[in-house]
């Protein structure tokens, strides 16, 4: 089994999804400022090659040559770990996400996913938490009150509403019976999407996930109206750089996971029917940009929410997480095992 | 940290070291400011905090104070225009308006009919142009980006109508003793007509984005109340005291440029709290509007100034041409026009409040004390009583909904 191709094969979807994953982050820059641009009647970038779309590379090249601004901080060994934590771990979640069922390459069998671990949906809970570390030394090692404030509030939001989120999770958990996502994924085909059995999960999941990527209207721990800019006020070039690069992979990360979990990750209406007739890697190959659109689904809507509304308080934000999601989730759970009784 | 900032004797250092000593809290000091984003100007604030709390907040001002007073002593009346613009910049008209209107006061020059009500379009323009900036950065300050973006094409044409009355755009200084310098083009006339056309469905929209909008009640609601009694003592005007649920009025109570002639309703609050501000700037805006399509409609014909020739500078080509004109030209410019000896104070109802001008003259080319009733600086003073107890996120709401500007604030 642990043969030369094995490695090949892996090495290669390994970093074909990594570099989907930059791709799309990178991307998600540009779209969010087409997008906020669209919403607020303007016109967005436009200079940096056909429609700006060389704008994400320009950002990047500029981050990269802007001058690395050091606080007065004694912590300077963490200042520089916080970045790459928030990066490395945004980019670690992707690794158990399944792009479609299988490719057949010269006879081979190929699966579309870096690893199918059976505790999978353990794993992006544990490197989503993981996440919180990069915000919080980086905030704590800058030195400054606004930073560590964003920190604070970073930590204590991501940890309550992984709560929430880990409960909403539990319900589809006992109907699904897996934690793998590939098997969940399998279990949708056609039109069995999660979303459909469990709505309310859906959406605690959705609420916590914008609440696990720091977006509006959770973005307390940025929001530069009160905190500069949170914990990345002390923070320059590339450095502040991952920081805003994290969040946009785990935008895109966490889409993929709603798209996975709850609306049937690569499957689409008459994937089947294109196995039996078409061909199975014709079938997968649509099921990828199955996947692909459904992301880009969630990504506007990401960027369509943080564009209209505006942001919780810190303890409106704390109620919301405890005293609704929360209760909910657990209603949730005990609605879910009366009717797994009931109809089994 | 906070040990850093300041010195033992200061209030704030005694305070913390007492908790501490108490039950071991451990209270810190926020600078919030004079750089801040979110203080839309340069104010400093000293904040005591335990957590996210609030205890205690120590204002200073001055950051920007150019001693205008002192400046418009040595400046002749037609000059000290450029002086008001400055003040509260986003709606300065009001201030050129208001300050003409104390001179002919002064002078007891009777403008034309023509003249005030053009007058009045201009200042309700600016009233428009000062909640459109209120309003929006509240959106902004509370997260949602958008609004404020999207109305602010709106100022964008504001100034345009601006520009064809007066030539320039933020800093106005338009108008002169007596009316205007020239007659509103037609191109005036058409920007304004498309402007009313425009400007009230986005209003809608940008009200119903908010008004209805859960996070953004619960963001506003019951912050930084004040009660009408507190408002009145610490002589709040405006919108902010309307809020409170006094309907005072300077456009109503003490009638200028034919106000009298306009039917409009004077929208108040009840609470005094953030939300109430909003809706009351909100509802002026419509109000505002009502007040110029009724003078678009009702504009006389006749003159755009005032027959006063001893103050009101004529034109270049008469200067040339004309005899009269030269000497005219020649008695303003070198200040030997009379001027009674007198003490006025003329309020106008300003974007912000009641912006009044209190004059003393002894005769000669300059004022012998000129003080502007600023409403921002009253209102910063009960800025710290009112974010006691508050969270950080309250403070930065409160202060933009207060709509406090800078310039105005330290003249």
């Amino acid at each position: 089994m642990l043969d030369s191709t094995f490695f090949i094969e892996k090495g290669i979807i390994i970093l074909v999804v990594f570099a989907v994953t930059m791709l799309f982050a990178m991307y998600s820059t540009w779209a969010e400022r087409k997008v906020a641009a669209f919403l607020q009647d303007r016109v967005g970038p436009n200079r940096a090659g056909f429609g700006g779309l060389l704008q994400p590379l320009a950002d990047g090249l500029k981050l990269f040559s802007k001058e690395e601004f050091f606080p007065n901080t004694p912590n300077r060994f963490l200042f520089i770990v916080g970045p790459a934590i928030a990066m490395s771990t945004a980019l670690m979640t992707s690794a158990v996400l399944p792009w479609g069922d299988k490719l057949v390459i010269f006879g081979k069998e190929v699966i579309l996913q870096a690893t199918d671990i059976d505790v999978a949906l353990l794993y992006v809970f544990g490197v989503i938490s993981v996440g919180v570390y990069g915000i919080m030394i980086g905030g704590w090692a800058s030195n400054n009150k606004f930073s560590l404030m964003g920190a604070v509030r970073a930590s204590s939001q991501m940890i309550s509403y992984e709560v929430a989120m880990g409960l909403s999770i539990i319900a589809l958990l006992m109907m699904t019976g897996t934690l793998s996502l590939k098997e969940i994924s399998m279990q949708q085909s056609e039109w069995r999407w999660n979303v459909l059995y469990q709505p309310v999960s859906f959406l605690i999941f959705l609420i916590c996930a914008f609440a696990e990527t720091n977006r509006t209207p959770f973005d307390l721990a940025e929001c530069e109206s009160e905190l500069i800019g949170g914990y990345h006020t002390e923070y320059s070039s590339m450095k502040m750089g991952f920081y805003l690069f994290a969040e946009y992979a785990n935008m895109f990360i966490s889409s993929a996971i709603l798209a996975i979990l709850f609306f049937g990750g690569y499957n689409y209406p008459g994937m089947q029917w294109m196995t039996e007739n078409v061909g199975v890697n014709a079938a997968n190959v649509l099921g990828i940009i199955a996947l692909l659109i459904k992301i880009c689904c969630f990504i506007f809507f990401y960027m369509w929410v943080r564009w209209t509304i505006p942001r919780f308080r810190y303890d409106q934000l704390m109620n919301l997480g405890w005293r609704i999601l929360i209760p909910l989730a657990i209603i949730n759970i005990m609605i879910t095992g009366v009717c797994i009784l009931a109809f089994k | 940290m906070s040990e850093l900032l300041l010195t033992p004797e200061h209030r704030y250092a005694k305070v913390i070291n007492e908790r501490r000593n108490e039950d071991g809290s451990e209270l810190s000091i926020l600078n919030l400011g004079p750089t801040h984003p979110a203080t839309h100007g340069i104010f400093q604030n000293i904040l005591l905090m335990d957590g996210e709390r609030i205890l205690d907040a120590e204002p200073t001002i001055g950051y920007i104070h150019r001693a205008f007073e002192k400046i418009a002593e040595n400046r002749p009346f037609y000059q000290i225009t450029p002086l008001t613009d400055r003040m509260n910049y986003c709606s300065s008209p009001i201030n050129n308006m208001a300050w003409w209107m104390t001179v002919e006061k002064l002078l007891n020059i009777e403008v034309p009919k023509r003249a005030q009500y053009l007058r009045v379009i201009v200042m309700e323009l600016a009233r428009i142009a000062d909640h459109i900036i209120c309003n929006s950065i509240l959106g902004v300050d509370t997260g949602a980006y958008t609004g404020f973006l999207y109305v602010f094409q709106f100022r964008e044409k504001i100034y345009e109508i601006y520009e064809e009355i007066c030539g320039a755009r933020l800093t106005t200084n338009m108008g002169r003793i007596g009316g205007f310098e020239r007659e509103w083009s037609e191109e005036a006339f058409r920007k304004l007509n498309v402007f009313l056309e425009e400007f009230p469905p986005v209003w809608k929209e940008f009200e119903n984005l908010f008004e209805r909008n859960r996070i953004f009640i619960d963001r506003t609601v019951n912050v930084g109340p004040i009660t009408a009694e507190k408002a009145m003592q610490y002589g709040f005007t405006g919108p902010n005291l309307r809020a409170a649920g006094i309907d005072y009025d300077v456009r109503v109570a003490q009638p200028y440029s034919s106000y009298e002639d306009f039917d409009f309703i004077v929208p108040v609050g009840k609470s005094g709290d953030t939300y109430d501000r909003f809706c009351v700037r909100n509802a002026e805006v419509w109000e505002s509007l009502s007040i110029i399509r009724q003078a678009l409609e009702k504009l006389p014909e006749g003159p755009y100034h005032a027959d006063v020739p001893d103050y009101y500078l004529p034109p270049k080509e008469d200067v040339y041409n004309n005899m009269e004109s030269l000497i005219y030209h020649f008695k303003i410019v070198m200040g030997e026009v009379p001027v009674p000896v007198a003490e006025i104070y003329h309020p106008v109802e300003g974007g912000n409040g009641e912006l009044g001008f209190y004059l003393i003259t002894d005769g000669s080319r300059t004022p012998y004390r000129l003080h502007f009733r600023r409403p921002c600086f009253i209102y910063y003073q009960a800025y710290p009583e009112m974010i006691k107890g508050a969270l950080l996120s309250d403070a930065i709401v409160i202060l933009s909904s207060l709509n406090v500007i800078a310039g105005e604030l330290d003249a």
